[in-house]
């Protein structure tokens, strides 16, 4: 398949490339990944180590390959999707196997210079391969159910995978991703209802499953949810995460208690500080104006996506992009939720902010092809 | 293969909706957590911040230092001594046991503290100190410092510990302090919070649990920043206690640690009272007992040694004991019948030995009887049937109201534990409890200071300055509280006729100077000195007519328990009363022999300040008096110290 049956009429080349970019994208990317930084400098105590200077590393890191695949012509990407889909289901079974068990599950292996979660790289490989598929398909058979049989399979394989980890969160973020590049791609309404209805009969087989030979989730991810539905059963044990993490939040009020000044995190009453729950330290430290203005940030990388998307006539560039704003939204919509109570503990972190290295690569690499499919778009 | 443009057209569109509908979806939902923010940040704020609060800040109490109790003379009686204990955080420690092992190769660990500590740390959260070993010296606190990386979790600690320089000398009258128990909590309605610190330190007994409320202070408070685990990770602020108020006290402890070997061994009590002030300047009960021991906890072994001896040391038999005062009473009912007018200038009693009262016969200690006794003669000899003859006209009422006057059945008010009330009967008191009729041989009885009548050393001390005073003088224990001099225990005059007073003094002054006296024995003779007492010998045993056939058995060979008590009260100088002595020796044998001498080397000791000279003594006395005064100063090393700065 050639790119150019999208009558291109011209195309950038060679450096002229960089003036195409999408810098406010680039921009936000930046204003969100500092905002991190300064909330892991203020974590750890007004210390760049330990978690803070690794990040700023790791997002320079990050920037370069944005920037080198979005050189790379998005069709090149496009035909690349189902090797990169496989490698990672490679790596999915290899953590399976040789994976280093942290937090009770396992989740990464250990390149060495980096702990690699393949669990978050399947996120954007599995929309680029569902997007890819998508672009592929003529229009009219993709509402025939036998031609829905091979998304279901790329979304459900790695799911399963995941969930054997296991690790609920980013399970339930596969299904999320994939189901709204489905959907985008113009499936029928009448599945969504189906499966939608289907997964409410699969959450009360799940409760009713406890306790059984044949329960579906384990102990913890059952605490979790009990915690969630009402913190305060136990607040001293599980539920004492979100109790904790409302107190930050909610003591932030309007400007917050300045910067390096919130007492929760700083005297250890918020779990994991750093990595999921570093968004109540940032409405603690700078109350809801520090809050609201990094959910500002994000709704605007949402809006420049889906404009982004929408100003493409490539399809594999729109679902692609699309696919990437939905995996973005999820994170921190998923994040956010459950640190103001209205989500359960699911382990997600939050975009751009939490420490944390696998994610943070993957959503850049994913941002360097929503670059690319900008840059390279059909004009 | 080339695509339909209009179907390409087609599905950009269908795609264009969905991704807006989806973007959408995705601000909105983005809208709603903004709201969830601005409810959770803005509208709830207060009650978050406060929840907050409540996070992070634990106020702790800071234990006030202990008001110092210091003698007469402003000597240190109980003080505060910094001292050292090892404490351990199980948290820090990690593996406990072999922190103890290693511990305990450094420094010796009491096996019961160890177990005390062990058990404390299973209790508490691991982040609290536990001691593990306290008042240790120095040297093992630089051991502990020294090796501290071979020992996580255990740091050595400063604190107040009370420490009673003199030792044993005021085990009775100022007490000691100890851990707060269960049970003292349970007492208070509404205990200080103070309280609840673990070991924390209240007075248990004597002038320390008295005095408990001046001497402990105020807490102060001071609020900490805990992290999640309850560690203090700052002070924020401290509001400083107030320390407990420094109470001096009326005793002299040169005199009280000579009164207190003087005693020696025996069981016995003796109390010295100023004359001008009413100041308790002794009071010491023997055996007595190291305090310092209870301050930490005392041994079991050590506690049964005190309980079980016969002796009973840790009783304070000086205020506590109620003794039959015996002929040291007489006085009382010599008053009461001269005050009642019925003893004439010329008037005498003649003595067969014994008196028939209402068919019974009651016996003078002479079986042989004293003949013609006047007031003088009777009290100089000591003379029963005087004082059965005297009762009987005067009348048991008039007797117990004289006896109350002079502060016997009365409960003084002196901060010490357990002070007794003792008992001056009246026909009523029999009547209320014991629901019989008062007869005319309980009169007699009480007459001799036998039967009903029971006094405490203190009582007969008083009792002796009241005589010798005229006044209502009233004992004071407590000087000054934080320097603010407390009232005077002066008193009032007494309202009794000058003349009697007179009589009986001179009568007290014939019993110790007169060679008939009783006490003739132990007399002074510095003229300027001269006392004036009475002897008291108080059965505890009653003597049948079948025994007084055979001959009373003498006192040395009866078991020790059922020998008689033996008192001696007086006052000296005989011109100017200046101090009252009273003492009691508990089945000591006959007053004159047991307690008088005693009495009269304490009466010295307060009159010239310091080891009086021999020349005070009568001449035959003076080489027993000599090896006696060697053996005291060997047994009261510091004695000089202690004698040098009296004022």
């Amino acid at each position: 398949m050639s790119y150019l049956e999208y009558s291109v009429k011209y195309t950038p080349t060679g450096l002229r490339k960089v003036l195409y970019l999408n810098w406010p994208l680039i921009l936000l990317l930046i204003a969100v990944a500092s905002i991190g930084f300064l909330m892991l400098y203020s974590v750890a105590g007004g210390s760049f180590s330990p978690w803070a200077e690794p990040q700023m590393k790791r997002f320079a890191m990050g920037l370069v390959l944005m920037l080198v695949v979005a050189m790379v012509p998005i069709w090149f990407w496009r035909n690349m999707a189902a090797v990169a889909y496989l490698g990672s289901i490679v790596l999915l079974l290899a953590v399976e196997f040789f994976g280093a068990v942290g937090m009770g599950a396992q989740r990464w292996i250990d390149l060495g210079f980096m702990r690699l979660q393949p669990s978050e790289v399947t996120k954007i490989t599995m929309v680029m391969l569902l997007a890819a598929y998508y672009d592929w398909l003529p229009a009219r058979n993709t509402s025939k159910p036998q031609w829905l049989l091979v998304p279901l399979l790329i979304v459900l394989l790695p799911t399963f995978l995941v969930l054997r980890q296991p690790d609920l969160g980013t399970a339930i973020l596969l299904v999320a991703a994939g189901g709204g590049v489905i959907f985008l791609a113009g499936v029928h309404w009448a599945y969504f209802v189906t499966v939608i209805t289907a997964g409410i009969g699969l959450l009360v087989a799940v409760f009713q499953s406890r306790g059984t030979a044949w329960q579906m989730l384990k102990d913890y991810q059952y605490r979790r949810i009990d915690t969630f539905l009402d913190p305060s059963t136990d607040p001293l044990g599980a539920g004492y995460h979100i109790t904790q993490s409302k107190i930050a939040l909610g003591s932030g009020g309007w400007t917050g208690r300045g910067f390096m000044q919130g007492t929760q995190s700083r005297l250890n009453f918020l779990p994991e500080k750093h990595t999921d729950f570093i968004f109540t330290t940032l409405a603690e430290e700078f109350g809801f104006i520090g809050a609201f203005s990094l959910l500002g940030l994000y709704a605007l990388i949402i809006v420049f996506c889906v404009t982004t998307a929408m100003a493409t006539r490539d399809r594999f560039s729109s679902l692609m992009t699309m696919g990437v704003a939905v995996t973005f939204f999820l994170f921190f919509a998923v994040n956010m939720s459950m640190v103001m109570g209205l989500a359960p503990v699911v382990g997600v972190p939050l975009p751009m902010v939490s420490y944390g290295g696998s994610a943070m690569l993957v959503l850049m690499i994913a941002f360097g092809l929503v670059q690319s499919a900008h840059i390279h778009r059909p004009r | 293969m080339r695509r339909n443009p209009r179907e390409l057209e087609q599905t950009h569109r269908t795609l264009s909706r969905r991704a807006i509908l989806l973007g959408g979806a995705q601000l909105a939902f983005a809208g709603a957590l903004g709201l969830r923010m601005q409810y959770l940040q803005v509208e709830q704020a207060d009650q978050f911040r406060l929840l907050a609060e409540e996070n992070r800040i634990n106020i702790r109490l800071i234990p006030p230092a202990r008001g110092e109790i210091y003698d007469r003379n402003g000597r240190p009686v109980a003080q505060n001594s910094q001292s050292y204990r090892i404490v351990m955080v199980r948290e820090d420690a990690g593996d406990v046991d072999a922190v103890i092992t290693r511990l305990g190769q450094l420094v010796e660990l009491e096996e019961e503290d160890l177990n005390r500590a062990m058990t404390e740390m299973k209790r508490s959260p691991p982040y609290l100190p536990v001691t593990v070993a306290e008042q240790v010296s120095w040297r093992d606190v630089s051991t502990v410092a020294v090796n501290a990386p071979a020992l996580p979790g255990v740091v050595p600690e400063v604190g107040l510990t009370r420490i009673y320089p003199q030792g044993s000398d005021y085990a009775h009258v100022v007490g000691y302090v100890g851990p707060v128990s269960d049970y003292d909590l349970k007492q208070i309605e509404d205990p200080d919070p103070l309280l609840r610190i673990p070991r924390f330190q209240i007075g248990k007994v004597g002038l320390e649990s008295k005095q408990e409320a001046r001497l402990r202070g105020a807490a102060g408070i001071k609020r900490v920043e805990v992290n999640a685990a309850g560690r203090v990770m700052r002070e924020l602020d401290r509001r400083e206690g107030q320390a407990g108020a420094d109470v001096q006290i009326t005793i002299d402890s040169a005199l009280q640690n000579y009164v207190q070997a003087r005693l020696g061994e025996e069981s016995a009590s003796a109390v010295v009272i100023d004359c001008d002030t009413g100041d308790i300047l002794a009071s010491a009960s023997a055996p007595t007992f190291d305090p310092n021991l209870f301050v930490r906890g005392i041994s079991v072994a050590d506690y049964r040694g005190l309980t079980e001896n016969p002796y009973r040391p840790l009783a304070n038999k000086a205020v506590q004991g109620v003794y039959p005062p015996g002929s040291t009473f007489k006085m009382i009912t010599a008053m009461a019948a001269l005050e009642a007018g019925l003893i004439g200038p010329d008037d005498t009693v003649w003595c067969p030995g014994h008196l028939e009262v209402s068919g019974r016969r009651f016996h003078c200690w002479k079986r042989a009887g004293h003949g013609h006794v006047d007031l003088q003669n009777s009290l100089k000899q000591s003379c029963d049937v005087y004082y059965y003859d005297l009762a009987l006209k005067v009348g048991q009422d008039k007797i117990s109201a004289m006896a109350q006057r002079f502060g016997l059945g009365v409960r003084h008010d002196v901060p010490m534990s357990a002070v007794a009330r003792g008992l001056a009967p009246d026909r009523a008191w029999k009547q209320r409890v014991h629901g019989q009729e008062w007869l005319v041989g309980d009169t007699a009885n009480a007459s001799i200071g036998q039967g009903f009548m029971l006094a405490s050393p203190l009582q007969l001390a008083v009792m002796t300055a009241r005589l010798a005073t005229g006044r209502s003088l009233s004992p004071r224990l407590v000087k000054s509280i934080d320097g603010v001099e407390q009232p005077s225990g002066a008193g009032e005059s007494l309202g009794m006729n000058e003349n009697n007073l007179r009589k009986m003094r001179r009568a007290m002054f014939a019993v110790s100077n007169d060679r008939r006296g009783t006490a003739y024995g132990s007399r002074i003779i510095e003229d300027a000195y001269r006392m004036a007492g009475k002897t008291g010998t108080s059965q505890v045993r009653n003597i049948t007519t079948a025994e007084r056939a055979r001959g009373v058995i003498r006192n040395e060979d009866l078991p020790w328990e059922r020998r008689d008590h033996a008192l001696f009260v007086n006052f000296a100088p005989f011109d100017a009363p200046r101090y009252a002595v009273s003492v009691v020796v508990e089945h000591g044998g006959g007053g004159s022999s047991a307690a008088a001498p005693i009495a009269r080397d304490i009466t010295l000791q307060a009159l010239y300040g310091d080891t009086p000279p021999l020349e005070a003594y009568p001449a035959k006395d003076r080489p027993r008096i000599q090896a006696q005064q060697d053996r005291l100063r060997r047994a009261r090393p510091d004695a000089d110290i202690r004698g040098s700065d009296r004022a």
